[in-house]
């Protein structure tokens, strides 16, 4: 496992997508940090990269990774790894993250996020794939809880006990998804608040707001939307139990002008401060 | 039952795209289920479309939709990137389309620009360099963004047009073979339309040969003069369009 540990960062920042990249490189985007998909720049060379540059210059970045599959049963993909280390050297990022799930197996690969059990074996295969993934980027990474739309007969603790078991093997840390608690709360039948409350608090590093949409039987996690009102509520818990944590803002559909974003953002940073004060 | 087992039931019941709850999902797992099956269809078709843009609005929203459902069947992906996955549909395009050879051409093109968007850097030459070359044993070193491709028809005056919003012209098929070649010039990617002469050119400088002798392979019995301010003149082109990014001794 490695050593290094992730230097203290707090903030309010939005994901870096391609109809604000112009305005990011053209004026200084008032946030404290940029997220970007790690994959969108595992390309080896041309304009993502350039841009990338740019941006780094002016923000400090964090790398979030969908394709990672830290939950496949038959391990991580070295060729993966071997070009996310490459990214990781060049952007020199905040923390690198991916999701608590499984994308592909023996050679096939879904491109979604697959949910996985959460059973002893589980915890086995995930921890021992984390300290794989921790070796070769010489750091200890962030995962993410996803929305989930199914859940398994033999499960054998909440995703919250699983993630927080995770941290302490691995030395690992969370990026809390308040959107996705929410609509696997919803989908499955548990209390957001008493997830909140399970979350070990030295461990979350970052958190995602998101909005959602209304399913014919599940909420689906779309991005899509604003974050909605119970959100808004949840993440205000998050925030007296876990004091200031890095947070940002996803859209990765319909996505607004850059200015909607910021304003968005803005109500956050108000949510977070009112937290602060009351605390 | 066993994490492997588990993600063997639900990739194969992503794959088939129905049936029976894979082992180990809870019951109440049925509409989550139906989400996990439309979920991979949707993102690739997505992905697809987003690749192959021209193509798209070539065939429309239902032919380039049925086709792309037709390659996800016919080859589920399997790397991280989607890069082969991409490389693949125009093949699959011509097997749909086989009376239909700009379909897969405008393919390659999406396919191939993209490709070039995010390929590797590389510096290319000045004409002062190419002022001291030992021509004789000179061999040049291409973009390694340039990749060419065959065409029967006028693919790309279609994707020229779909490209700016203008109504694309009527299919027609070429009177001579020909090919395009597409590379990335700066960070601009970059494509034109070439003759059987220079794409042959192109394809044994690419194969390393040296120029002299891809001169002398080039002429016939009593053309030689010719072959080489043809070459003369390709030279020109490619210096101007950045393509020729070193010359090896
Ligand atoms: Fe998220």
């Amino acid at each position: 496992m490695s050593d290094r540990v992730i230097a203290p960062f707090e903030g309010f920042g939005l994901g870096l997508r391609p109809p604000h990249y112009a305005e990011f490189l053209e004026r200084d985007v008032p946030v404290d940090f940029v997220e970007v998909i790690s994959e969108n720049f595992m390309v080896r060379g041309g304009r993502p990269l350039h841009i990338l540059d740019a941006v780094r210059e002016r923000h400090p970045v964090a790398m979030h990774g969908v394709s990672m599959s830290i939950g496949s049963a038959d391990g991580v993909k070295p060729d993966y790894l071997r070009r996310l280390k490459t990214l990781v050297d060049r952007v020199d990022p905040l923390w690198v993250s991916d999701h608590l799930c499984w994308t592909g197996l023996e050679g096939f690969n879904s491109h979604d996020l697959l949910p996985l059990p959460y059973t002893e074996e589980a915890m086995d295969v995930v921890c021992a794939n984390i300290a794989r993934v921790q070796e070769v980027l010489e750091r200890p990474i962030l995962l993410e809880n996803p929305s989930s739309y199914l859940t398994f007969a033999d499960d054998e603790m909440s995703e919250h006990a699983f993630m927080a078991r995770m941290c302490e093997a691995t030395g690992c840390s969370l990026l809390l998804d308040i959107n996705n608690i929410y609509v696997s709360g919803t989908n499955h039948g548990f209390d957001p608040a008493a997830y909140i409350a399970g979350v070990p608090v030295e461990r979350v590093r970052q958190i995602h707001l998101a909005g959602h949409s209304q399913g014919k039987d599940l909420l689906i996690d779309t991005h899509d939307q604003p974050v909605p009102d119970p959100v808004w509520a949840l993440y205000e818990t998050a925030c007296r139990r876990f004091g200031p944590v890095a947070t940002m803002i996803e859209r990765d559909d319909d996505i607004p002008p850059l200015s909607e974003m910021l304003a968005e953002l803005d109500i956050a940073r108000a949510r977070a401060s009112r937290m602060e004060r009351a605390a | 039952m066993s994490l492997l087992a588990i993600q063997r039931g639900l990739r194969d019941h992503i794959l088939a795209g129905g049936g029976d709850r894979p082992a180990g999902v809870a019951p109440s797992g049925e509409a989550g289920l139906a989400v996990y099956r439309r979920a991979y269809r949707a993102q690739l078709v997505a992905c697809l479309r987003d690749t192959f843009e021209h193509t798209w609005s070539w065939l429309g929203d239902d032919g380039f939709d049925a086709a792309a459902l037709s390659h996800i069947a016919a080859r589920p992906p399997g790397g991280w990137t989607l890069d082969a996955y991409s490389e693949d549909f125009s093949q699959t395009l011509a097997g749909l389309y086989p009376d239909d050879p700009e379909v897969a051409e405008l393919a390659w093109l999406d396919w191939s620009l993209r490709r070039a968007f995010d390929g590797p850097d590389a510096d290319p030459i000045t004409t002062e360099a190419l002022a001291r070359v030992d021509w004789e044993s000179a061999a040049l070193t291409l973009s390694p963004t340039l990749t060419i491709g065959a065409v029967a028809t006028n693919s790309a005056a279609i994707w020229g047009a779909l490209a700016e919003g203008q109504a694309p012209p009527a299919v027609e098929r070429l009177p001579a073979p020909a090919a395009i070649r597409v590379w990335r010039q700066g960070l601009s990617p970059q494509y034109r339309t070439i003759d059987a002469f220079e794409q042959l050119a192109l394809a044994m400088a690419l194969d390393g040969c040296g120029f002299a002798r891809l001169c002398e392979q080039l002429a016939g019995p009593d053309d030689a003069e010719r072959v080489i301010a043809r070459m003369g003149g390709l030279l020109g082109a490619w210096l101007h369009d950045g393509l020729i990014c070193g010359v090896r001794a």
